[in-house]
């Protein structure tokens, strides 16, 4: 382990993966060797003589400068705010300011049935709306200890990847524009829509869809879904490499990812940094593999792990995500199973509609579920699904009636926000733009 | 790892990914016990947030474990072992203290501001335990369940003109 942990150390490959790897499992530093000073880096408020600064091997003017980046500014991805401690162009300390887009989802949801909650967290990080919704219908059935039926897994499954491959798509759209790449942001949202029309003509609406549902999934995929699945993956795999043409192979792109916002694997973990930032530390850690949810155990797909935690790491690891994706969606077309898409509990989930004009008993169960919706038995869990950003999760604590007692919602981007510090510490203000954008924030998850 | 657990009365939650052992901890021996934690491998915090059992003191909870207004849960993450582990400690109303983990993990953070922003719940020994995202000048803590919910009035008839 170097001396000063958060010194970015560009081109040095980290000795540190836990989990196994094509070359065999590898061993841990022992935990007790991580010490780490974390608010040398993120809390401004600290007296300056705490600091040392003298780590850094800048040219020491005068004095330092403390400026304002956001909350307006076109590239914060949102409304974020930084306060950078400036040594000429040299970046010192930062500090994210959170919270102007705080809505008070969490006290909302307390508000809201089980029913009702998909579409409240659906609204949270808007980009891959679908896994806010997995990881709440899975925590909500985790409770009542149901089983949805295979197709709804697997139409889980097959929503989830190509919202991860939407989100990562924008991703690649909004770094090119923050780098300058107009083609790239153009390109970007191109992909983007074919896979947005494809959930449209599937659950009605572009984004914030409500169709990942507790007990299964809202509605069954549309005659011919896997012709047009079929074009996307087709589309989107063969434009992945018109991405490598223009921006992979770029000296301009290179010299600007390169060794720009450099991470060791130590300090991602110690910062609980999670989903690419983590993976591109060389950290093979992804929840689909790790610890299998949904039938992921059962597609075979690889982990992307980078080497040395740059700017240009995170890039390739979400543009072989975007590929990875792909493959997983192809293969959950072979084994799509037949049944039923949701499950046949009148107490959990609406019955049929053609039910509705026939039986009483249905026309009752339909009235109850959206009026009163379904009691949860008392209990806490918590359950972590991989969000394009890291781990998303989800506690609910339930006290036996409708509506949820607490729902916590563990927001990747909120978590991965505080590795800005460790990542901006000693680069350049002009990378700033190019780092926070590696970092992918959605500010409606941070803020919530 | 089984036997690090016997301190403290400990059950079980079945989840999706496997079961969870769930540790009931006080106040007194919170820090030292995910001290005792993180030695034994699990390296990363996952989460951290509280619960406010205003309208439940009477919950259902292990034997000797005395349930207090408010709980702060810490969910932690072996990446070697592929393992979780949750930690629940009780906080009294009348000092809804417990010592900060930001020793240990340093990604505790802002999850430590925001419970203490949502609930009011001090860590004491936190570098900056300030409003995370309210505005700083906010007065209560929104998530407590003695707070009230803003309404917008709604109104269903026509409104009588100003004339």
């Amino acid at each position: 382990m170097n001396e000063d942990p958060l010194a970015p150390h560009p081109g040095r490959r980290s000795s540190w993966s836990p989990a196994e790897t094509s070359e065999g499992s590898q061993e841990l530093a022992p935990a007790g060797a991580l010490r780490l000073d974390h608010s040398v880096a993120s809390v401004l408020r600290i007296p300056e003589g705490a600091v040392d600064g003298g780590q850094i091997d800048v040219e020491r003017g005068e004095d330092t400068m403390i400026i304002n980046m956001g909350p307006q500014h076109p590239s914060t991805h949102g409304v974020l705010r930084l306060m950078l401690e400036l040594e000429g162009e040299t970046v010192l300390r930062t500090k994210p300011v959170v919270g102007y887009l705080h809505t008070g989802m969490e006290k909302t949801a307390e508000e809201l049935t089980y029913v009702q909650g998909a579409t409240n967290v659906s609204l949270m990080d808007y980009l891959p709306p679908l896994h806010n919704e997995l990881v709440f219908s899975l925590a909500t059935e985790a409770l009542l200890g149901v089983q949805v039926p295979p197709r709804a897994v697997w139409i889980r499954m097959l929503m989830s990847e190509l919202n991860r491959m939407s989100s990562h798509l924008m991703w690649m759209a909004t770094n090119g524009m923050d780098l300058g790449s107009t083609s790239m942001m153009i390109s970007g949202f191109r992909e983007r829509e074919l896979v947005l029309e494809f959930f449209q003509k599937t659950t009605g609406l572009r984004m914030n869809h409500n169709y990942i549902r507790p007990g299964g999934v809202a509605a069954d995929l549309p005659d011919g879904w896997e012709d047009d699945v079929e074009v996307i993956c087709d589309t989107v795999f063969e434009r992945t490499y018109e991405y490598d043409e223009l921006l992979t192979g770029q000296p301009i792109f290179r010299e600007r990812t390169e060794a720009v916002g450099s991470l060791s694997a130590e300090v991602a973990v110690a910062l609980s940094a999670t989903g690419p930032i983590l993976r591109s530390t060389g950290v093979p850690w992804d929840l689909r593999r790790t610890m299998p949810y949904l039938a992921y155990d059962e597609v075979d797909f690889d982990v992307i792990v980078g080497t040395y935690g740059d700017n240009f790491d995170r890039y390739s690891i979400r543009l072989n995500e975007i590929r990875e994706s792909v493959r997983i969606v192809r293969q959950v077309l072979e084994k799509m199973p037949r049944g039923d898409y949701r499950l046949q509990d009148a107490k959990v989930t609406p019955p049929p509609r053609r039910r509705i004009d026939e039986s009483m008993e249905a026309l009752i169960h339909h009235f109850k579920v959206f009026t009163e919706g379904f009691r949860v038995p008392e209990g806490e869990v918590y359950v972590a699904v991989e969000s394009p950003r890291g781990e998303l999760g989800c506690y609910l604590v339930s006290d036996g009636t409708a509506k949820p007692y607490r729902c916590h919602i563990r927001g990747p981007s909120f978590v991965n926000l505080q590795t800005l510090p460790a990542l901006l510490r000693g680069g350049l203000i002009a990378d700033a733009v190019a780092v926070i954008s590696s970092v992918d924030p959605v500010m409606g998850e941070v803020d919530r | 790892m089984t036997e690090g657990l016997g301190a403290a009365p400990t059950t079980t939650s079945v989840e999706p990914s496997g079961a969870v052992p769930l540790l009931f901890v006080t106040r007194d021996e919170y820090h030292d016990r995910v001290a005792q934690l993180k030695a034994e491998g699990f390296e990363m915090c996952a989460d951290l947030c509280a619960v406010d059992y205003l309208s439940h003191p009477a919950r259902r909870l292990p034997e000797g474990v005395v349930g207090e207004r408010f709980e702060v849960v810490v969910n932690l993450l072996s990446l070697s072992m592929k393992r979780r582990v949750r930690i629940r400690v009780q906080v009294p109303e009348s000092d809804p203290s417990v010592p900060t983990l930001f020793d240990l993990y340093p990604g505790s953070e802002a999850m430590e501001r925001e419970a203490y922003d949502m609930h009011g719940v001090v860590f004491t020994g936190h570098p900056d335990l300030t409003r995370i995202l309210m505005p700083e000048d906010w007065e209560g803590h929104p998530l407590r369940k003695d707070y009230g919910v803003g309404r917008v009035p709604v109104q269903f008839k026509e409104a009588p003109g100003p004339r």
